[in-house]
């Protein structure tokens, strides 16, 4: 009987033979298994820097924030009426175990001033808690330490952006920038963090000591009040306790009735950036589905030339079984066709998809990861989309009576 | 020990309401080494009676014996087989697989046979070499004149050395000198080999290479006469 090899050999010799319908054929399934690459690295990549955002927000984290004003019966909005204290925050760090740490911050735009170079930024007073919960680190030099904060010392930490506009190659450690007319003495440069989901430059910031902020920067009129506290349950798991325990007591803390509108509010910022990344591995999954589509639309290609083939070369399966093709040799010859081409195709569209997916990343700016899993998944996809496609057709050339193959014109 | 014995074969075609009686009851043996014409209007079954011989079709009622087997109520992968190893096919159109060399029509039978790939190599350019054309192995049907096809296309009915070739209007579609070259090459076959050959034809002057021929008509057999010996000249 017929070797298996020798079916691969006149399958493609056959195929070779139609060298262009072939790679016509093969088309479909080389744009569809190209868009399934390119899809799942546009995917993944978006995922990967959804993850990288979280992290670099801080993991676990609740965002308090101090209650609404109402001026003349307009409600200003969160914020508006700050209620929240540096005790607050203290409090918070000291009596709640489901957090682990606790930092007030308080923000404002300001202009730095360096030698004859200024930059406008935002500046964020904080305590040192605050670069652990955002996971920030010291490029060079350090942070400042709760002394500092006690003395409302005139020291800051400068982030990437700043160093640049400011210092270009200049080491910005020990040198005094002017903040707001403020001379401050750079004790430490800030890691690199890059933007946030939102689009904004995140070293594009000053980290002060909340108490220089209060009564030196802002000089608010609302003294010794914080905008808002930023919370880090100790893990995943207590974030929701935290929750219970911070508006516990805050709500004790500020005499708060049963009746009364509360003066603060406790956001679970873990929640928001798990909702984002649950909308991106949905939109990567929408990405592979649709992708799968056309990979299906690919497959039908084969299986359309498949039939035209067969009918063409009617008299071709005639001349085989009158010299001795018995029903299985020809099934698994047009078999083999359809899975040379498909495998083919799929291959040429796991490197078209690579090349692809490198030029949306290249030119678009998209984060893209091409993972052995979307091209496993691709390959393995095409050759069972040439069997599933292929079989129909084979088992049509493999049925025909001889006599009338014979006699087909 | 005839090699082909057909007893009371009948072909029934069923066409919706109507049934059509192609073969009505034909019983003949044909020995081995013989060279048989068999002669008939259109339409008077000698098409179908040479696809049963052919095991290409199988008979209704009735029993076909080839050498001595009865291959009448095989199922179509066994009468595959039964082709593959004892029946040679000459046609009328040629029929030679397009963009592909002699070589690799004549190793058709084989690869169905399983002879290895170096073996058919051999085996096929043998073939070549017997039939005329040595030298043209590597040619596709469409640069060969049409007696160079039937040529190549009597190479892969004798490969695997089948006892038996049917030949269907072998020079239908050739001239008349092709025509009796192609008849002299089956004739001397026949003659040294000792290969059975059974011939379709509605020419006399083709049929006259055989020794025997037999006339069908309405699905019956109404003559089988043997010419008085060296017909070819007559």
């Amino acid at each position: 009987m017929i070797a298996y090899g020798e079916i691969l050999h006149v399958s493609l010799r056959s195929l070779r033979a139609n060298k262009m319908r072939s790679a016509l054929t093969t088309l479909g399934i080389v744009i569809g298994v190209a868009a399934v690459v390119a899809m799942f690295a546009i995917g993944t990549g978006a995922n990967q820097s959804v993850t990288a955002q979280i992290t670099s927000m801080g993991s676990n984290l609740l965002v308090v924030r101090s209650g609404s004003m109402t001026t003349g019966g307009a409600r200003m909005g969160w914020g508006s009426s700050p209620t929240l204290t540096f005790a607050d925050a203290e409090a918070i760090a000291e009596e709640c175990p489901a957090v682990g740490k606790a930092a007030p911050t308080t923000a404002g735009g300001v202009q730095v001033v360096y030698g004859n170079s200024n930059w406008s930024t935002r500046a964020e007073g904080t305590t040192p808690p605050m670069l652990d919960i955002r996971n920030w680190t010291i490029a060079s030099g350090r942070s400042f330490n709760d002394s500092e904060v006690r003395s409302s010392a005139k020291v800051c930490l400068l982030g990437q952006t700043i160093v640049t506009n400011l210092f270009g190659e200049e080491d910005p450690v020990g040198k005094i920038v002017r903040v707001k007319r403020i001379p401050m003495t750079v004790v430490g440069v800030l890691g690199r963090k890059g933007t946030n989901a939102m689009g904004s430059d995140q070293d594009d910031t000053l980290i002060i000591p909340i108490t220089t902020a209060q009564k030196r920067v802002f000089g608010s009129r609302f003294q010794g009040k914080v905008s808002s506290i930023l919370v880090q349950a100790v893990d995943g798991n207590s974030i929701s306790a935290a929750i219970d325990q911070v508006d516990g007591l805050l709500t004790e803390r500020h005499r708060i009735r049963l009746d009364e509108e509360k003066d603060f509010t406790v956001m679970n910022l873990a929640e928001i950036m798990e909702a984002a990344a649950a909308s991106t591995r949905t939109l990567s999954f929408l990405l592979a589905a649709v992708a799968s589509i056309s990979l299906l639309v690919g497959g039908i290609g084969i299986m359309n030339i498949m039939l035209v083939s067969v009918t063409e070369r009617t008299r071709e399966i005639g001349i085989r079984m009158a010299v001795g093709a018995r029903t299985p040799d020809i099934l698994l010859q047009f078999l083999a066709e359809a899975v040379i081409l498909s495998v083919l195709g799929g291959l040429t569209g796991i490197a078209l998809g690579a090349l692809v997916s490198f030029a949306i990343g290249h030119f678009a700016g998209w984060p893209t990861v091409i993972s052995p899993l979307s091209i496993g998944l691709a390959f393995g996809f095409s050759a069972l989309v040439g069997i599933f496609f292929g079989y129909y057709p084979a088992s049509k050339a493999a049925d025909l009576d001889p006599i009338e193959a014979l006699r087909y014109e | 020990m005839p090699l082909i014995e057909l007893s009371g074969i009948r072909k029934t075609y069923f066409l919706g309401e109507i049934s059509v009686e192609a073969l009505q009851g034909v019983s003949l043996s044909i020995e081995a080494g013989e060279f048989v014409s068999v002669m008939g209007p259109s339409g008077s079954g000698k098409s179908t009676l040479m696809n049963i011989l052919g095991c290409l079709d199988i008979p209704t009622e009735g029993t076909y014996r080839l050498d001595g087997s009865d291959v009448s109520r095989l199922g179509r992968d066994e009468l595959a087989v039964i082709r593959n190893r004892h029946i040679g096919f000459v046609f009328q159109g040629f029929n030679l697989l397009p963009r592909t060399s002699a070589l690799e029509n004549v190793e058709l039978p084989m690869l169905y046979k399983g002879v290895s790939r170096h073996e058919r190599r051999k085996l096929a350019a043998e073939a070549l070499e017997k039939v005329g054309l040595a030298g043209r192995e590597h040619h596709q049907p469409h640069q060969l004149s049409g007696g160079q096809q039937q040529r190549v296309a009597i190479a892969r009915a004798l490969v695997n050395e089948s006892p038996l070739i049917l030949a269907d209007e072998p020079t239908g579609n050739l001239d008349t000198k092709t025509s009796m070259e192609i008849m002299e090459f089956l004739a001397d076959l026949n003659r040294t080999a000792g290969i059975t050959v059974v011939l379709v034809t509605h020419e006399p002057d083709i049929a006259r290479y055989s020794r025997r021929v037999i006339m069908v008509r309405d699905g019956l057999v109404v003559s089988d006469r043997h010419p008085e010996e060296g017909g070819i000249t007559a």
